[in-house]
């Protein structure tokens, strides 16, 4: 099969409307002529075989790091860290990357006689997986041989005793991570780079890391300057964590990575119209368009965040390396761009994008209006390299139903924030310098982390800072279809329809600006020259 | 000028000072008599005494208010040199004075006793005892005294009654359509059925009718306060029935309510008694309203009869009123009365029996209560009120209807609502819900309210009795033009259209927490005030309800949960059905009394393996609990750590289930369920802390932690937690039960609604989830 790659469609008489993303639902809007309309590259080939591919990277790594094998040998302390819910988005229909991985490398581990294996689900301070969702990523064989025993654990950004503070970087960086993956004789890490600023060392870096070292780049500051974060050399987020990495590197912690990258292919067969392009919808597509449409409309918000969130997609592992971190991460983003770049001529006066149900922190769980904020100025904003797809002082409008929602179990540092906050202040400066620590350091939010199913109190802030660039970039941000209220306490203005948005923007790029719409997901990166 | 030179140094001795009538008569002496000195009798208050009540109570009123700016700095050492109190009692024989009390009435040049119970539904015996026995107490005491002061008695123009035609200003026994009784057997019938009543009220049905009436109001809050409340019915029971005695004896008499019939009884027992021996005079009002000119126009004092009735027209309550147009409503502005009075004063008292003047406006200058009601409406119309949402409230069109109809209508309306609220208490409804119970309460209690007007002061918009004021004109035109001016009480200068227009309605808007402007309310910012004020750093302590105040559960769905944790499919849906099939006598149970449910509820912990519950009972909280808690109430837990108070949460709920809560308290007391060998036993090891049992814990732990409960915040959600919220100086509803709200909105308690995240569970009966064991299941899911 063949594939074609992205595409930048100019609107004219004879385009259908275009399909936004409307949480969980979606539209059609017809967008003014002369608009661009920005197409995902279509997928990759899935890797045919992929343990036979998993071995070969295993048994091949690149840069300086022998074969697995070589690095396993019976008494050794082996730590096998992987990535947490937050990827792939959606969940992947099973067997999970994670589990394909983690199987082979415990086969290994098996065939070299290590018995001292510990799993860790690299949490940072995102929640903590349910049981459920940790059969979905391993598989029942690796849950049933570990979890009963107490070797499946969760990183715990809060457990002084199993968090080891390796020291300082050169600007001052406290490096502090979990203390059996830092003291075993060998850390493998399972990755799956869904996006470009996945991976390398930001994996161990930040995904195993405590708030007393993540503070120094999950900052304002830092991602003012990350332009943008997908783009790791453009990006003062990654730059903090290789600083870091490498650091972890010279302390003698001896890591064997493991990166994956996936194809587009996104929504499962019955969703096909959502990654197709309009003009090439077939009467099925049509049909099924206009059923889930009225279909949506009808039930509760809380039905069709159910149907949603059952969705698993059936995107396929493209590529699989190993060895070490940087030269292993240097292959998964040539990879990932192979897969996801578009290239796109000059940027736009008003950037649009419809935001789907989910993003990394609302998986099984609800999209509150600050995760709403943060995928699209912090995620679809930065789909960028080069320069961002909207000019500065440009417009970004978004379509979104941004209720007041929120999970109780799993965001209640958000509904504090979104009370106490949002009240007071948009600016993340203000709201760092302000609020930040006594969040972060609140004791019941600890407690809900360490024993439920909580994000950390400081990780609404996180979601604040990562739209910081954005906010500094743009002139206005109007979301489309939201709860007005809501709308306005994250500091953006509402708007009923496109229309009614293009209108509130003339006032900031005149009657007739440019326009460009990001026809996401599935995911695509612009390279915008 | 012979008013102002005839009382010039002169001494007076006022009873009801802290009155209406009373106010005006202590300014206008002190205004307008030069050196006259004024000993005023008040009763002492529980907290102040008669000094303080007379400083607080009348010198501070803003009638004093044209005194203070014409005087400036010196009016506090003129009014200490001219006024001064002494405690007595008119209720008591002796006006129960003291020595100086006595001396102060003996030194007495004139007495003027305007202390009365004006309200037209006081209970009998509360008005034998005052307005009967006053003025001949009064009047013994002046003959003790042996000053030989005259005595100006302030009597009403109605104790004519309310016959058609004219009353003359003559003494009862002469008048001719007042029937003469006995007053002293007036007493003596009064007094034993005030006796009759209390053994009735005391007699085993009627207290288990009382008792049922306090439990059907505020629930299962625990025996000593259903106890409180019950003998409070009992108290309100025997007063009611006292008011409708007196009442009934009025009516059988010939007057529309016990006021006139007692004021009346009053004049004759007076006459009687004192006649001859003492100089007396009766001043005869008919109904007192906002002044005319003096201190200013418009100065009004207190709720009168008449204010109500206007503002419950005006915000559109009362649909009708009875009435008839022609009829004359016979009103006196309160300057004019005071006026009178101290006309009779420098005038002296009459050698041969009591004398009597009319202070009435309906023989002079009759105002027709057609022209009443079309200048109200007419000013209401240009002037209207305003709705909670600021639009503008329309005022009926009367049409006036007969007495009877509109009564009817009303008794109508009272028992439909009668009923709502019943239905309403009854159902488990919480929240916004229970304050439509509470909204129908108020309207009820307007509805009420509309009709004790009509039934009040009914007789006295359908009168047709005229007062002549033959010998006041007379007394009139005594005096020379600068007391007409200084002292007018001709009742001919009154321009009714100005006076309701200009000087009364406005006047009565002020006076009244009515909106009279368009737009957003300032009302609103009350619980803004309250929750600063709970939230002060001065607090001491905050305890919590947790059920429905903190989190939307109950013992029962936290059962359900963990004991279907690990039922297989099967056996779920007869867990469920059995359930469902015993909630009703759960509900029953519960609604009787809380710690018996529970403890019966608990029962079925029997023989439950601790172990697996204590580690079900995190998932539980985490999956279950915490998507069913109020985030609002999360945070004011946190808020109040945060100031530094201490926090403690009182529940009945299991201490496994709460165990994940710990972190968010400093304390936490709960119901705690004895271990065998593993496993529970299904009894309780103390009495669970609920219902009054909570107020008792409070205390101690107060105690314990030297924290004053005055200064503390509770937090609960129900009647039951009554004893608790009652203990503290700062108690709050949360998403109150009907009974509570109704209860919440009585008391001015502050009422919080917080609610779960929109986002939260809404499953009505949650279960665990299925055991995730067999790797289909994983698939499946």
């Amino acid at each position: 099969m063949s594939r074609r790659p992205g595409f930048v469609l100019e609107v004219d008489k004879s385009t259908p409307p275009t399909l936004f993303w409307n949480g969980e639902g979606f539209t059609l809007e017809t967008l003014p002529e002369g608009s661009r309309v920005l197409y995902a590259p279509e997928p990759m080939e899935a890797l045919s075989d992929p343990y036979g591919a998993i071995r070969h990277a295993l048994l091949h790594p690149v840069g300086d790091r022998d074969p697995l094998p070589a690095l396993l040998s019976a008494g050794m302390k082996l730590t096998i860290c992987f990535d947490d819910i937050s990827l792939p988005l959606p969940p992947m229909v099973a067997p999970d990357i994670r589990q394909m991985v983690i199987e082979s490398v415990l086969d290994m581990a098996a065939d070299a006689g290590v018995d001292d294996v510990v799993l860790v689900a690299a949490l940072a301070l995102h929640r903590r997986m349910t049981e459920s969702e940790l059969r979905h990523a391993l598989g029942d064989r690796v849950y049933d041989a570990f979890a009963p025993h107490g070797l499946l654990t969760q990183h715990d950004a809060e457990d002084a005793d199993n968090l080891i503070h390796l020291g300082q970087t050169e600007q001052g960086e406290d490096i502090e991570i979990n203390k059996r993956a830092a003291t075993s004789d060998l850390l493998v890490y399972v990755n799956i780079n869904l996006v470009a600023m996945d991976g390398g060392h930001k994996s161990v870096a930040t995904g195993l890391a405590s708030y007393r070292s993540l503070r120094h780049h999950h900052n304002p500051q830092t991602m003012q300057h990350s332009r943008s974060f997908m783009d790791a050399p453009a990006s003062e987020l990654h730059t903090s964590n290789w600083r870091m990495g490498r650091y972890i590197a010279e302390s003698g912690v001896k890591i064997f990575q493991i990166e994956t990258t996936l194809n587009t292919d996104t929504f499962p067969s019955s969703f096909s119209f959502l990654q197709k392009r309009e003009w090439e919808w077939n009467l099925r597509d049509r049909a099924t368009y206009a059923g889930t449409s009225a279909a949506l409309a009808r039930v509760p918000s809380r039905l069709s965040r159910q149907i949603f969130h059952s969705i698993k997609s059936p995107h396929a592992m493209t590529s699989v390396q190993a060895g070490e971190v940087e030269a292993v991460h240097a292959l998964t983003t040539e990879n990932v761009w192979k897969q996801q770049g578009v290239e796109v001529q000059g940027q736009t006066d008003i950037l649009t994008l419809g935001l789907p149900y989910i993003c990394p922190y609302n998986v099984n769980s609800i999209m509150n209006p600050i995760l709403v904020a943060c995928l699209g100025l912090g995620y679809f904003f930065n789909l960028y390299r080069g320069q961002p797809l909207v000019r500065q002082g440009g417009v970004l409008i978004l379509r979104h139903p941004t209720r007041p929602e929120f999970h109780p179990g799993h965001h209640p540092s958000y509904i504090d924030f979104y009370e106490q906050v949002l009240t007071q202040t948009v600016d993340p400066v203000r709201i760092h310098k302000e609020f930040e620590e006594s969040f972060a350091t609140d004791p019941w939010y600890i407690h809900l982390y360490r024993t439920g199913h909580a994000y950390h109190g400081v990780h609404p802030f996180y979601m604040w800072y990562w739209c910081a660039h954005a906010l500094q970039h743009l002139g206005r941000v109007i979301i489309v279809g939201g709860d007005a209220a809501a709308v306005r306490r994250l500091g953006f203005s509402p708007a009923s329809s496109l229309n009614d948005a293009l209108e509130i923007a003339s006032d900031v790029v005149g009657s007739s600006p440019t326009l460009t719409h990001l026809h996401a997901p599935p995911i695509m990166m612009a390279d915008v020259t | 000028m012979p008013i102002g030179r005839d009382l010039r140094g002169k001494r007076f001795f006022i009873t009801g000072a802290t009155g209406f009538l009373g106010t005006a008569l202590v300014e206008r002496i002190l205004r307008c008599v030069p050196e006259a000195e004024i000993t005023v009798l008040v009763r002492p208050g529980r907290r102040a005494d008669a000094a303080a009540r007379l400083a607080r109570e009348v010198i501070k009123n803003d009638c004093f208010d044209r005194l203070r700016d014409e005087w400036g700095d010196r009016f506090a050492a003129e009014v200490a040199r001219r006024v001064r109190a002494v405690p007595g009692d008119v209720g008591q024989d002796g006006l129960g004075l003291d020595e100086a009390g006595r001396a102060a009435l003996a030194a007495a040049d004139i007495v003027i006793h305007s202390a009365a119970t004006v309200s037209f539904d006081a209970p009998l015996t509360q008005a034998v005892e005052i307005n009967l026995l006053g003025p001949s107490r009064v009047g013994a005491a002046v003959a003790a005294s042996g000053s030989g002061a005259h005595l100006i008695s302030v009597s009403t123009a109605y104790v004519a009654s309310t016959h058609q035609g004219e009353a003359k200003e003559e003494l009862l026994s002469e008048n001719r359509f007042t029937l003469d009784v006995d007053w002293e057997d007036e007493v003596k019938a009064a007094r034993r059925l005030r006796d009759d009543l209390q053994a009735e009220s005391r007699k085993p049905a009627a207290l288990t009718g009382f008792t049922k009436q306090a439990r059907s109001e505020i629930g299962g809050a625990g025996e000593h306060l259903i106890a409180t409340r019950a003998e409070k019915v009992r108290e309100e029971w025997v007063s009611t029935q006292l008011v409708d005695a007196g009442a009934a004896r009025a009516h059988s008499l010939g007057w529309p309510d016990a006021y006139p019939f007692t004021k009346a009884m009053g004049e004759r027992a007076l006459v009687a008694q004192w006649g001859g021996r003492v100089p007396i005079t009766f001043v005869r009002p008919s109904i007192i309203e906002s002044a005319l000119a003096e201190p200013y126009p418009g100065w009004i004092r207190g709720f009168r009869m008449a204010e109500p009735i206007i503002v419950s027209y005006a915000r559109g309550l009362l649909r009708e009123f009875p009435g008839v147009p022609e009829g004359i409503i016979d009103v006196i502005p309160v300057d004019l009365v005071v006026a009178a009075i101290l006309g009779v004063a420098a005038h002296g008292a009459s050698t041969g029996p009591p004398s009597v003047y009319h202070v009435a406006s309906g023989v002079r200058n009759p105002f027709r209560y057609g022209h009443l009601v079309v200048l109200t409406q007419d000013f209401f119309s240009r002037n209207p009120l305003y709705d909670e949402r600021g639009q503008p409230i329309n005022v009926p069109e009367w049409s006036f209807p007969g007495r009877g109809r509109v009564q009817r209508q009303l008794r109508r309306a009272d028992a439909a609502m009668t009923l709502a609220e019943k239905l309403l208490t009854a159902l488990p409804i919480r929240g916004t819900q229970a304050e439509l119970a509470a909204r129908i309460e108020d309207k009820h209690m307007l509805a009420k309210r509309a009709l004790g007007y009509v039934e009040l002061y009914g007789a006295y918009t359908e009168t047709d009795a005229r007062y002549r004021v033959d010998r006041l004109m007379t007394l009139w035109d005594t005096f020379d033009d600068e007391d007409h001016q200084v002292f007018c009480f001709d009742p001919g200068v009154i321009d009714w259209d100005d006076y309701v227009h200009r000087v009364h309605l406005p006047s009565v808007l002020e006076h009244t927490r009515v909106r009279t402007k368009a737009g957003k309310s300032v009302v609103e910012k009350r619980p803004e005030r309250a929750r600063k004020a709970i939230l002060s750093p001065d607090r001491h302590l905050a305890v919590f309800d947790l059920e429905h105040t903190l989190m939307s559960s109950n013992v029962v769905d936290t059962y359900a949960w963990l004991a279907s944790r690990h039922l297989p499919a099967g056996r779920r849906a007869r867990f469920v059905a059995d359930l469902v099939r015993q909630a009703p006598s759960l509900l029953a149970l519960d609604r009787r009394d809380r710690g018996d449910f529970l403890r019966s509820f608990y029962r079925r912990f029997e023989d439950a393996p601790i172990a697996r519950l204590r580690e079900d009972s995190w998932e539980l909280f985490h999956q279950q609990l915490l998507t069913r808690s109020f985030p609002d109430g999360f945070a004011r837990v946190r808020a109040h750590r945060a100031l530094g108070h201490r926090t403690l949460l009182i529940t009945g709920a299991l201490d496994f289930i709460i165990e994940p809560l710990r972190p968010l308290f400093d304390d936490i007391v709960c119901a705690v369920m004895e271990e065998r060998d593993g496993l529970l036993t299904g009894h309780l090891t103390t009495l669970p802390p609920i219902g009054e049992a909570r107020a008792l814990v409070l205390t101690d732990y107060a105690e314990l932690h030297s924290l004053s409960l005055e200064e503390s915040v509770a937090y609960a959600d129900s009647a039951s937690d009554l004893a608790m919220l009652e203990a503290v100086g700062f108690p709050v509803a949360v998403n109150p039960e009907a009974r509570l709200s109704a209860i919440a909105r009585r008391r001015g308690w502050h009422v919080e609604h917080w609610a779960k995240a929109a986002g939260g569970s809404h499953r009505p009966l949650p279960l665990g989830p299925f055991d995730v064991t067999s790797p289909r299941a994983t698939v499946a899911r």
